[in-house]
C-alpha cells in the first residue's frame, strides 16, 4: 500500500518537473527575438537590455533553466511585464473564480450524467437508450464557445432570467457552469452506461435478481457501486478537460478566472504571466489525477497489487 | 441505418464544400454595406455578416480551412505518433522510458490548454495552428500504438519473422503496424472531430485563422458581438461545427463497432 502511494507521488513529481521544464521553453518558441515581441519594435535599446537581464535571457540556457526551477521551488513566479504586479498575487486573485466554475461545472455534469447513463443502460437498445446516447453525443459535439452564446441567447436575451456575463450576481455562475458541465456530462454518461452494462452481466447481479430484489435495489446497491470505480477515474481525467474548457468558457462569459488571465496574457504578450497560468493549470491537473489514482488504489486492492 | 446515411451525407457535403467550394464563384470577401447584418431570406439563405458578406459563402470558405487543418493535423500526428509509439514499444529500454516520460508530460496539459499556449506563443496563423495541434495530437497515437504493440510483439509470427532474419524495419512495418491499424483508424476518425473543434476554439480565441480569412471559429467570435441584433451570425457557423463534429463522431462510433473485436465478442455473449 505504502509502496504504491510513494511510487504514484514520485511519478507525479517527475511529471511536474517535466511540465515546468517544458513551460520554461515556451519563451524560446517565440519566433525572432522574444524581447522585441514583448516590448514592440519601437522600444528603446536600454529598456530591451533591462528586460533581457530581468528575464535572464542573456544567460546560457541551462543557467536560465536552473534559475527558473530554483525560483519556482520558492514559489517565485516573477512579475507581470504589463502591470508589474507579482504574478503569484495575480493568480491568487483569479483562482477562486476558476475553482468555483470548475466545481459547479462538475456538479452539473454529475447531475446530468448519472440519470442519462443509468436509463440508457437499463433500457439497452430501446428508444430511451438511443435518445440518451444521441443527447450525450450531441453534448460532445457542441463546442463550449457555441454552447455559451446559445444559452445567453435563450436565457439572458430571450427570457431575461439570467445575467449575460461577469461574476457580480449569485446567478451569474449558472450559465457558465451549464456550458462547462454539458460536455463532461456527455462523456461521463457514456462511460456510466458501458460500465453499468458490463456489471449488469455479472453473476452476482443475477443472484441479486434471483433473491427477488427490486431492480431499483439491484441497480443502486449492487450494480452502481461496482460500476463506480472506472467512473471515478474518468471524473479525475475529465477534470483536466474541464480546466482546459474553463479557459474558453471564461472568455465567453467574461468570468474573471485563471483562463481569462491566460488569454489576456497572450493578447498583451505578457509571457511570464502566460507561463505561470499554464503551469498552474497543468500542475493542478497532475495533482487531481494523482489524487484520483490514490483514491482508486485505496478503494480497489487489485490496482495497487498490479502496480507493485 | 438512417443515422449512418445522415452522418455520411453530412461529411460528404462538408468534404465537397471544402474541396470544390472555390470553383462555384462564391464571394466570401465581398463587402456589401447595404446588406450589413441582413437576416436569412429567400435570396441569401443564411444572411449577411457585419460587413455585408454572405454567410453561406464564408461558411464554405470556413469548411475549407477546417478540413485542411483537420486532415493535415491527423495525418502528421498519426504518422508521427504511430512511428514513435511502435518503435518505443518494440525496442524498449531507455528509449521507451524516455518516450513514456515525454508522453506523460504532454498529457499533463489538460485538454486544449497546450495548443492554446503554443499558438499564443508562436503567434496566430493557420500554419502555427497546424504545428500546435500536431504537437498535441501525436501523443494519443503514440500511447495507443505503444500499448497495442506491447500486446502483439511477442506473437508467434513476430518471433518467427525475427528467427528468419527479418530486419527490424520489416518487422515493424510488415508484421506489427498492420496488426494495430484498426484501433489507429478509430483514433484517427475521432481525431478529425477533435481537431475541427480545437481549430475552431483557437480561431474563436483569436489565436488561429485571422480575418479576413473565414474560419467557423472566428465567425462565431464575430457573431457574439452582434447577438442582440443578428443572432444568425452566431447560430450558422456553430451549427456547421456541431453537424460535422457529430457526423464524424457517429461515423467513429460505427467504425469502432465494426472493427473492435472486444465489443463484438461482448455482443455475441
Amino acid at each position: 500500500m505504502l509502496n504504491y502511494f510513494i511510487s504514484r507521488i514520485a511519478s507525479a513529481c517527475v511529471v511536474i518537473l517535466g511540465v515546468s521544464c517544458l513551460v520554461f521553453f515556451f519563451i524560446h518558441l517565440i519566433p525572432g527575438d522574444p524581447i522585441e515581441v514583448m516590448l514592440g519594435e519601437s522600444a528603446r535599446p536600454a529598456d530591451r537590455e533591462a528586460l533581457r537581464q530581468a528575464l535572464g535571457l542573456n544567460q546560457p540556457i541551462l543557467t536560465q533553466l536552473g534559475q527558473y526551477l530554483s525560483n519556482l521551488s520558492q514559489f517565485d513566479l516573477g512579475r507581470s511585464l504589463h502591470s508589474k504586479q507579482a504574478i503569484s498575487s495575480l493568480l491568487w486573485e483569479r483562482i477562486p473564480a476558476t475553482v468555483e466554475l470548475a466545481l459547479s461545472g462538475l456538479l452539473v455534469a454529475l447531475v446530468l450524467a448519472f440519470p442519462l447513463g443509468i436509463i440508457a443502460a437499463l433500457k439497452r437498445d430501446t428508444a430511451w437508450d438511443h435518445s440518451a446516447m444521441t443527447v450525450s453525443l450531441l453534448g460532445v459535439s457542441i463546442p463550449n464557445f457555441w454552447m455559451g452564446p446559445l444559452l445567453i441567447l435563450a436565457f439572458s436575451i430571450g427570457l431575461g432570467w439570467l445575467p449575460v456575463s461577469g461574476r457580480d450576481e449569485a446567478t451569474s455562475i449558472i450559465l457558465p457552469a451549464l456550458t462547462l458541465g454539458t460536455a463532461m456530462a456527455a462523456i461521463l454518461s457514456r462511460m456510466i452506461r458501458s460500465t453499468l452494462l458490463e456489471v449488469l452481466g455479472e453473476d452476482y447481479i443475477r443472484t441479486a435478481r434471483a433473491k427477488g430484489l427490486s431492480s431499483y435495489q439491484v441497480v443502486l446497491r449492487h450494480a452502481l457501486r461496482n460500476a463506480m470505480l472506472p467512473v471515478i477515474t474518468l471524473i479525475g481525467l475529465q477534470l483536466g478537460t474541464l480546466l482546459g474548457g474553463a479557459v474558453i468558457t471564461e472568455i465567453v462569459f467574461a468570468w474573471p478566472g485563471v483562463g481569462q488571465l491566460t488569454i489576456e496574457a497572450i493578447q498583451k504578450r505578457d509571457y511570464p504571466v502566460l507561463q505561470a497560468c499554464i503551469l498552474l493549470i497543468s500542475v493542478s491537473y497532475v495533482v487531481v489525477n494523482t489524487m484520483t489514482d490514490l483514491v482508486y488504489g485505496a478503494l480497489d486492492p487489485r490496482v495497487r497489487l498490479n502496480e507493485s | 441505418m438512417i443515422r449512418d446515411s445522415l452522418s455520411i451525407g453530412v461529411i460528404a457535403v462538408w468534404v465537397f464544400a471544402a474541396l470544390f467550394g472555390a470553383y462555384f464563384g462564391l464571394s466570401p470577401y465581398e463587402i456589401d454595406l447595404p446588406s450589413i447584418l441582413t437576416p436569412p431570406n429567400s435570396q441569401v439563405w443564411l444572411g449577411h455578416d457585419d460587413l455585408g458578406r454572405p454567410l453561406f459563402d464564408r461558411l464554405v470558405e470556413g469548411a475549407n480551412v477546417s478540413f485542411t487543418v483537420a486532415v493535415t493535423v491527423v495525418i502528421i500526428s498519426s504518422v508521427m505518433g504511430t512511428l514513435i509509439g511502435t518503435t518505443s514499444a518494440y525496442f524498449g529500454g531507455w528509449f521507451d522510458h524516455l518516450i513514456v516520460r515525454i508522453i506523460d508530460v504532454l498529457l499533463a496539459f489538460p485538454g486544449i490548454l497546450l495548443a492554446i499556449a503554443l499558438a499564443g506563443v508562436m503567434g496566430p496563423g493557420i500554419e502555427n495552428v497546424v504545428i500546435a495541434l500536431s504537437i498535441v495530437g501525436w501523443v494519443g497515437f503514440a500511447r495507443l500504438s505503444r500499448a497495442q504493440v506491447m500486446s502483439v510483439k511477442h506473437r508467434d509470427h513476430v518471433v518467427a519473422a525475427n528467427a528468419l532474419g527479418s530486419t527490424r524495419t520489416t518487422i515493424i512495418f510488415r508484421h506489427l503496424i498492420p496488426l494495430i491499424l484498426a484501433p489507429l483508424m478509430i483514433e484517427a476518425t475521432f481525431g478529425i472531430a477533435s481537431v475541427i473543434l480545437a481549430e475552431a476554439s483557437l480561431s474563436f480565441l483569436g489565436l488561429g485563422v485571422q480575418p479576413p480569412s473565414a474560419s467557423w471559429g472566428n465567425m462565431v467570435r464575430d457573431g457574439t458581438r452582434y447577438m442582440l441584433v443578428a443572432p444568425h451570425m452566431v447560430l450558422m457557423p456553430g451549427l456547421a461545427i456541431m453537424m460535422v463534429v457529430l457526423a464524424v463522431n457517429l461515423l467513429g462510433d460505427r467504425i469502432r463497432d465494426r472493427l473492435d473485436v472486444r465489443i463484438k465478442e461482448n455482443n455475441e455473449k
